[in-house]
């Protein structure tokens, strides 16, 4: 097949940005082409990858829809293509996009083109770092994203946009500039950055250490870990809806993706070094953030200190280096992607209403808005990992995965299951249940026909993940234990190494 | 006779200068007929370089040469004082400094810059290097009623004389140590063991370092561009940049080339400091000259750490970053030439606020400016600094290329700033948009190639990669 089907996934957004880009002519005609223009760019998109994950082999752990062009002469190619880890992530995104666009259409109300732009730039740009092939092409993507979402969330965002948005750029920046460093330096070490060149070569030890710390800077600060979370949660608050619910449903999975393609693949020794050092701030990152959102009363800041949390079980999930555990954080950053998204548009639907994000101003919403309780509910048991739903699925193989390896891990990571049980349902008893805050509350109006929509597929694909998971590991299943058996095979080879 | 054909744009431009000077004299009011006339004179000259003959060729008793450098240079040189003609030409009219001395000053001037680029010996480059710095020196003084420009002339006139003189006896010494003005004899008499010349080194390093406005030889630099009117702060920040780069490279890689283990720790800490200095002391800035001027200190670290290499990549990344910094700083320029209300062209960051929703393809375009001076890619400016730092890091050179980065961090702060100013706060009154169509073109053509030329970055690299100095 010569049809180059992932350049055309990743570039499709970007052409429909252009098109909105140059649309002119009356204001109203032009909002709304652009309205169309963004909904129907999406949309192909997720259908182009849905076709793809048909024709997707997963029988094989070879990279797959393979393209290379030059780019650099003898240099850099532009290198694209996935494997099984990639196809989920792809489709995730594909997935989150529209509902982006939907919401934002929904509530943004003012430069509404403009924003349909960055929502699409942003998406290209997320599945470029899916697709790329070539550590300098993903940087390129990876690093591009800032400033779209720098964007979004200065112009859209709430009242201390401005802080956060810096925030977010300068710390993100911070990180990954480390990372540049390491990829140049690798191609003066290995002579090329082509990512399934570099699996197949051995780094010299003495180099994966400083390498894989400066990997480390920069995905520690995207996913984000403890102690670099800080951003996270400004960013999250300020940010409007649809941009909260790209940064943490896909933007924190880049890491996660990165952890595994590139921390893994081409650092095994420093990963096997390193590996107590993740543990620790995982445990951290899990019990500590979860205490931290059990306190706020911002709703948004609650569920932002909770992806930190999350998080925590995703890199102990990749760290453990068991079958299980890597699986349990592919399915858990999936699932944490729709469930996270859903619940910052929950709380965008009542912050559209009332203004406010304060869990106080709110209470009792269960009588006026009925529909809104029962999808949020559903939400808030997923968080929680209720089994049924897609978040219990992750977060068990990640602890059985865990348990293997190190069984404190395991049991220290268990306690965040049970506190963000803590957090998630006394959030929605303060919401939902309870007397009413105001009268305001009493004027509310259940979500509209958009709405339910949207979290109408969200809804679906949570309990049909929890139910049924089995096409995703159908998809990720030997792409996973090539990468263990990658990695186990390599480790031997240094380990051997060493010991003569 | 031979020889002739070799120096024909520069004998070219300086007929053109003593012609124009006659029309100035004998015709009444006849600036826009000159500035027609240079600026069709310049296009003309880059024909006049572009057809040198690919050969590598050296005349008048080898005290000149023409290679590839020296023609991309001019090429470069005599681009961009069309494109800063072109796109000032509106700021010129308006604030009363359209006399027909001023595009011939420019003209003079860069005709002494043509002859520092291809200058082959010490006594040439010193001759070149004087022509253009007098003419700065006029410039910068152009608007001669206003306080502040008077002062930038004079304090660039102070400042730069005593580099000039640093530099003359830098020159001195190295001759009398080395026995020769011409560079491939001095670069044969050169070793560690020669001390003196070695000395001399250092002043001619400390004088060119001036010139490229490196710290700690900055200090002119902030008030010359705040103080000049604002087309000749654009000549500043751009076109002399090509010249001394030039000669800078020449220097290191042809006479100096033997002592690499003398200059490369001067020219690291140049480069270090200005990284570090450009990114920090432009934080506080109000006014977007003095902002621009501090970038630039801190775009010539990051061109200095290319040359510290002493590599024929490190020369070439700095060739690349120079050429991506003159498309971003011809922009950024132009955008500051747009900031007009009534005639009367405003300077303070402030100014910009709110611009976003008043003028929206404007806007876009800093922002997009902005971004790449800032590096953040697919931008053209995050390429400028990728090849830098391929090169550092090529000869290990770590805490260079870890300094630079971070301050790339620190510095995209006061960038993010002005974005800030121009996307998220209140509007203010909109600027006035009867631009001339000039400024249009010179703006669209650099924020397009800054945006497009992450689709085919080869374009650039293969043609400077013809550039070998050794």
């Amino acid at each position: 097949m010569n049809f180059p089907i992932l350049s055309a996934i990743t570039f499709i957004p970007l052409i429909g940005a252009l098109f909105i880009s140059i649309t002119r002519g009356e204001q109203k005609i032009v909002l709304k082409s652009s309205k169309y223009v963004a909904i129907f760019s999406s949309l192909a998109n997720f259908f182009l990858s849905i076709f793809l994950w048909f024709s997707f082999d997963a029988s094989t752990s070879e990279f797959q829809f393979i393209e290379k062009r030059d780019w650099i002469k003898g240099f850099i190619n532009f290198h694209l293509g996935i494997d099984g880890i990639s196809m989920l992530f792809i489709l995730l995104t594909t997935f989150i996009a529209p509902i982006c666009i939907f919401s934002g259409i929904n509530s943004i109300k003012f430069k509404i083109k403009e924003f349909l732009i960055a929502i699409l730039i942003m998406e290209t740009l997320m599945l470029g770092v899916f697709c790329s092939l070539d550590l300098v092409i993903f940087y390129l993507f990876f690093e591009g994203g800032l400033i779209p979402m720098f964007l979004i969330i200065g112009i859209w965002g709430g009242a201390k946009r401005v802080y956060s948005a810096f925030k977010f750029f300068l710390f993100t920046l911070l990180g990954s500039v480390l990372m540049l460093i390491a990829i140049i330096s690798i191609y003066w070490i290995a002579g090329t950055t082509d990512v399934i060149e570099l699996l197949d070569l051995n780094i010299p030890q003495e180099y994966q250490y400083l390498l894989w710390l400066a990997f480390f800077s920069s995905f520690a600060v995207k996913l984000p870990m403890w102690p670099f979370h800080t951003w996270l949660p400004d960013a999250h608050v300020e940010a409007p809806t649809a941009g909260s619910v790209i940064l943490a449903a896909i933007l924190l999975k880049m890491a996660g993706y990165g952890f595994m393609r590139f921390s893994l693949g081409l650092f095994p020794v420093a990963s096997d070094y390193f590996t107590p050092l993740i543990f620790v701030l995982s445990i951290i990152a899990i019990i500590y953030t979860s205490l931290v959102a059990l306190m706020q009363d911002d709703m948004k800041k609650l569920i932002a200190y909770s992806s930190v949390a999350h998080m925590g079980f995703v890199t102990i999930g990749i760290f453990s280096l068991t079958k299980q555990g890597l699986e349990g954080s592919i399915i858990q950053m999936l699932s944490h992607g729709l469930i996270s998204a859903a619940l910052f548009l929950c709380v965008g639907v009542v912050y559209d209403r009332m203004h406010s994000r304060m869990i106080s101003s709110y209470g009792g919403l269960a009588n006026t808005m009925p529909k809104y309780a029962f999808v949020f509910m559903i939400f808030t048991l997923a968080a929680l990992g209720l089994p049924g739903t897609s978040g219990f699925v992750g977060e068990f193989l990640v602890l059985v995965g865990a348990f293997q390896i190190n069984i404190f891990v395991a049991i220290l990571a268990s306690l965040g299951v049970i506190l963000s049980a803590a957090y998630m349902l006394w959030l929605y008893k303060r919401v939902i249940f309870g007397k009413m805050a105001s009268s305001d509350i009493k004027e509310m109006t259940d979500i509209n026909k958009t709405e339910i929509y949207i979290f109408a597929s969200l809804v679906f694909l949570i309990l049909f993940f929890g139910i049924y998971p089995e096409p995703l590991f159908n998809t990720i299943d030997i792409s996973v234990s090539n990468l263990i058996d990658n990695y186990q095979t390599d480790l031997n080879f240094y380990l051997t190494k060493a010991n003569n | 006779m031979q020889t002739i054909i070799y120096i024909l744009p520069e004998l070219f431009l300086s007929i053109v200068i003593m012609f124009l000077l006659m029309i100035g004299v004998f015709i009444k009011k006849s600036f826009k007929l000159v500035n027609l006339l240079t600026v069709l004179s310049l296009l003309f000259a880059i024909v006049l370089v572009l057809n040198q003959p690919d050969e590598i060729v050296k005349i008048f008793n080898e005290s000149y040469i023409i290679d590839q450098l020296s023609i991309y240079m001019k090429v470069l040189t005599l681009l961009f004082c069309f494109f800063v003609l072109l796109s000032s030409k509106d700021y010129i009219q308006n604030n009363n400094i359209d006399k027909i001395e001023y595009p011939i000053i420019i003209l003079a001037s860069t005709l002494g810059m043509l002859i520092m680029i291809s200058s082959n010996d010490l006594i040439i480059f010193y001759l070149g290097l004087e022509l253009q710095s007098l003419c700065l020196y006029i410039l910068a003084s152009f608007k001669r009623n206003d306080e502040r420009s008077t002062e930038s002339g004079l304090k660039y006139f102070v400042l730069s004389a005593l580099a000039s003189g640093l530099l003359l006896y830098g020159c001195s010494f190295i001759y009398g140590f080395t026995g020769s003005t011409n560079f491939e004899i001095i670069s044969a008499n050169l070793n560690d063991a020669n001390t003196g010349a070695v000395f001399g080194i250092v002043f001619i390093i400390v004088g060119l370092a001036f010139k490229v406005s490196a710290v700690p030889f900055h200090m002119w630099t902030p008030d010359v561009y705040e103080g000049s009117p604002t087309s000749v702060t654009s000549f500043f920040a751009l076109v002399p940049k090509i010249a001394a780069i030039s000669v800078f490279i020449r220097f290191m890689y042809v006479p100096f080339v033997n002592v690499i283990n003398q200059w490369q720790t001067i020219i690291i800490f140049l480069s270090i400091a200005s990284m570090i200095l450009g990114a920090v002391a432009a934080i506080g800035q109000s006014n977007i000259k003095r902002l621009m001027a501090y970038s630039s200190i801190g775009h010539m670290g990051y061109a200095l750490a290319g040359i510290a290499t002493g590599t024929n990549s490190g020369i070439q990344s700095t060739i690349i970053y120079l050429t991506i910094y003159l498309v971003m700083n011809l922009g950024a320029f132009g955008c500051i030439f747009m900031m007009k209300r009534e005639n009367i062209f405003y300077e303070n960051i402030n100014d910009l606020s709110g611009l976003s929703k008043n003028h929206p393809m404007l806007a876009l375009s800093f922002l997009i400016i902005l971004f790449s001076l800032a590096g953040i890619p697919p931008l053209a400016g995050f390429f400028a600094k990728f090849y830098i730092f391929m090169a550092v890091i090529e000869m290990k050179m770590y805490t260079l290329a870890i300094i630079g980065l971070v301050t790339t961090v620190v510095s995209a702060f006061y960038y993010l700033r002005v974005i800030k100013i121009i996307y998220f706060d209140k509007p203010k009154k909109p600027f006035e948009e009867n631009y001339d169509w000039g400024l249009k073109i010179s703006l669209i053509i650099s924020s397009i190639l800054i945006l497009i030329y992450f689709i085919y970055p080869s374009i650039l690299v293969d043609t400077i990669s013809s550039i070998l100095i050794y």
